[in-house]
């Protein structure tokens, strides 16, 4: 089997307290995975670590066999919607843009063929016409899709999501699934941050459980039970959940 | 005009430029009291690099004074990152400290030589001009101008090449951290600039003053688009506008320079934060008005759509249910719903029995279609299409 990402022996810690614990994981190739867990479980962490925004105190993270810094172009990062600034003065098109930056380096500017990328992406996310609005003016689900977007334009072959169905309305959460589950029909592998146990047979094929160390990772069919449920969240969550 | 004016013009001109353009960059970041705490923690910088170079304007002192700038932006962090106090409590423990060991400096070195703390709180614009750059014996003008337009050139040249990186820096720092734009080094980046800025404006405008030049610009130009590049702009134009309009009340009124630009900046602020087209205090609460007197509408029609399959005489649409039934509005801002809905065609009114006319129907049942969907949103828009008068 061939590895998206490879994670040995990974420990975050803030200050005291580690936020991920002594962490083995690895996610093939082509898989739609999500990560589940409660809060401060570590889930955006983890991702974070694994994009090199955060320092882990131990570790090492492979990206299609490499150090990050080496496939960088290889993975596109959806964050948290609320994690940035939307009265920060620019449009839908531009922020779609920043996922082009990547790709053309320092100094270099977005030209003709990266505008038209864009143009494509929003499109892909039903928002073209939304493209000169003011990204204050969006809606939640709206401001979600674009970020969906910005990540589609940097052609990514591995795509990380941080909890992009919080706070979007139902058709949002359709589209933004479509697009995901044609990303992995298209050899891409996707790894989202997931609050909704509910949905997690219908949308995901593998699943990991988190809880400051890892419980158990593995295709959904297999491991996605109430014994790993109890494991993660404690007792009480394996009857809200009925296959 | 004499020359001398025009150089002090000049002078304005370039300092409220080489200002504006980094603090559009801090306004957006909201890291606008930093600039307070670069403006004041220089001056130790400024008055040593006094103490070896003897020259105000040597490139030593601004480099010295600088890095001062940087230091404090440094010292601030690391005082954050322990936790002990929050972030605007360290600024306003660092500054302080820096200024005063300036202070102290001034007192007991420098008595009445060229920096004198009066000069330092407020600058001395009109004085600018006396001090002149002399090459080769040929007079090409004024130091401070040259020493402004070199950092204004360099402001400029790296705001242009790296616009890219600061832009998604500043909206999204962990998405610039993942594309490999170390959003750390553009940070100190941006801090360097401005504490060169700083300096170089602190000698012409004084520590206080140049506060304003660096965030008032940019917060007006801020409520007057959603465009980055004519935020620059507009910041850019009210910096130059402040400059010169604040020169000519200065001399028509034989008064400070510095302060009349500052005073004129806080004018246009006053003016642009009450009437700005979209963003203005004026208009925010207009829109509100309009938008709770529509929504009041839309609540009032939906009320009839309810009861409008019951029987003929029903209570719940006569005009006195508004005042005296469940929906308990008083007189007047009944009359005001009834008359507002009556103009927009929406209702007729026979008999004391209100009943929704067929445009007030399609109305009522799109709204409901958004609410239930969920895309309230898209009400606005609504409203737009459909009302024949305003809220």
């Amino acid at each position: 089997m061939e590895y998206a990402v490879n994670i040995d022996d990974l420990t975050v810690a803030y200050k005291f307290k580690p936020v991920l614990w002594d962490i083995d994981l690895d996610i093939p190739e082509g898989i739609m995975m999500a990560i589940v867990g409660p809060n401060g479980a570590g889930k955006s962490t983890l991702i974070k670590a694994i994009l090199n925004i955060i320092k882990p105190i131990a570790g090492t993270i492979l990206i299609f066999g490499e150090p990050y810094q080496k496939n960088r172009h290889l993975v596109a990062y959806v964050p948290q919607k609320g994690s940035v600034d939307w009265d920060f003065p620019t449009t839908a098109l531009d922020v779609v843009l920043m996922g082009t930056y990547g790709r053309l380096g320092w100094i270099k500017r977005p030209g003709s063929k990266e505008k038209k990328a864009a143009l494509e992406a929003l499109e892909k996310v039903g928002m073209l016409e939304f493209r000169k609005r003011q990204i204050s003016q969006l809606s939640g689900g709206q401001q979600q899709r674009i970020f969906l977007a910005r990540a589609l334009v940097q052609n990514a072959k591995l795509y990380f999501m941080d909890e992009p169905f919080q706070g979007v309305d139902a058709t949002t959460e359709k589209a933004i699934i479509n697009i995901l589950k044609e990303l992995r029909s298209s050899g891409k592998t996707v790894v989202v941050v997931h609050h909704d146990l509910q949905t997690v047979p219908e949308y995901f094929d593998w699943v990991t459980f988190l809880n400051v160390k890892k419980v158990a990772t593995g295709p959904v069919k297999d491991i996605f039970n109430d014994d790993n449920l109890i494991k993660t969240y404690g007792i009480g969550y394996q009857i809200s959940i009925k296959k | 005009m004499s020359s001398a004016q025009i150089e002090i013009q000049l002078i304005a001109v370039v300092v409220a430029l080489a200002c504006a353009i980094p603090g559009t960059f801090l306004v957006l970041r909201q890291m606008a009291m930093i600039s307070d705490a670069i403006s004041h923690s220089i001056l130790p910088g400024i008055v040593i690099g006094f103490l070896i170079t003897q020259n105000i304007s040597s490139p030593i002192l601004i480099f010295f004074a600088a890095l001062t700038g940087v230091l404090t932006v440094v010292v601030v962090e690391s005082i954050t990152k322990t936790k002990l106090v929050k972030e605007d409590t360290a600024i306003g423990l660092v500054f302080p400290a820096f200024f005063s060991i300036g202070v102290l400096i001034i007192s007991s070195q420098l008595g009445n030589i060229h920096i004198d703390t009066d000069a330092v709180l407020v600058g001395e614009l009109a004085y600018a001009p006396l001090d002149r750059l002399i090459i080769f014996d040929i007079d090409i003008g004024p130091v401070s101008l040259w020493v402004m337009l070199g950092i204004l050139s360099l402001t400029l040249f790296l705001m242009i090449f790296f616009y890219k990186e600061l832009k998604i820096s500043t909206f999204d720092a962990e998405l610039a951290a993942s594309l490999g734009f170390t959003p750390i080094v553009i940070h100190y980046f941006l801090m360097s600039i401005t504490s060169l800025t700083t300096v170089g404006a602190f000698n012409a405008v004084g520590a206080i003053l140049v506060v304003a030049l660096i965030i008032v610009p940019p917060a007006s130009a801020y409520l007057l688009t959603n465009d980055l590049n004519k935020m620059l702009f507009y910041s850019s134009l009210i910096a130059i506008i402040s400059a010169i309009g604040g020169y000519w009340i200065a001399h028509l009124a034989n008064t400070s320079i510095s302060g009349s630009i500052a005073t004129l900046l806080g004018l246009i602020f006053l003016f642009v934060f009450l009437f700005a087209p979209d963003n203005g205090l004026i208009s925010v609460i207009s829109r509100q008005k309009r938008q709770k007197m529509e929504f009041t509408l839309l609540t009032f029609l939906i009320h009839l759509k309810n009861h409008s399959f019951s029987n003929n005489n029903p209570p719940e649409r006569e005009i006195s249910h508004l005042t005296e039934g469940h929906f308990r509005w008083n007189k007047s801002l009944a009359k005001k719903i009834l008359d507002f809905a009556e103009k927009n065609n929406m209702i007729s009114i026979e008999n004391g029995i209100i009943n929704l006319t067929e445009r007030g129907e399609k109305f009522t049942g799109e709204a409901l279609n958004f609410i239930l969907n969920n895309e309230t949103s898209k009400l606005e828009d609504m409203n737009e299409r459909f009302l024949l008068f305003r809220g």
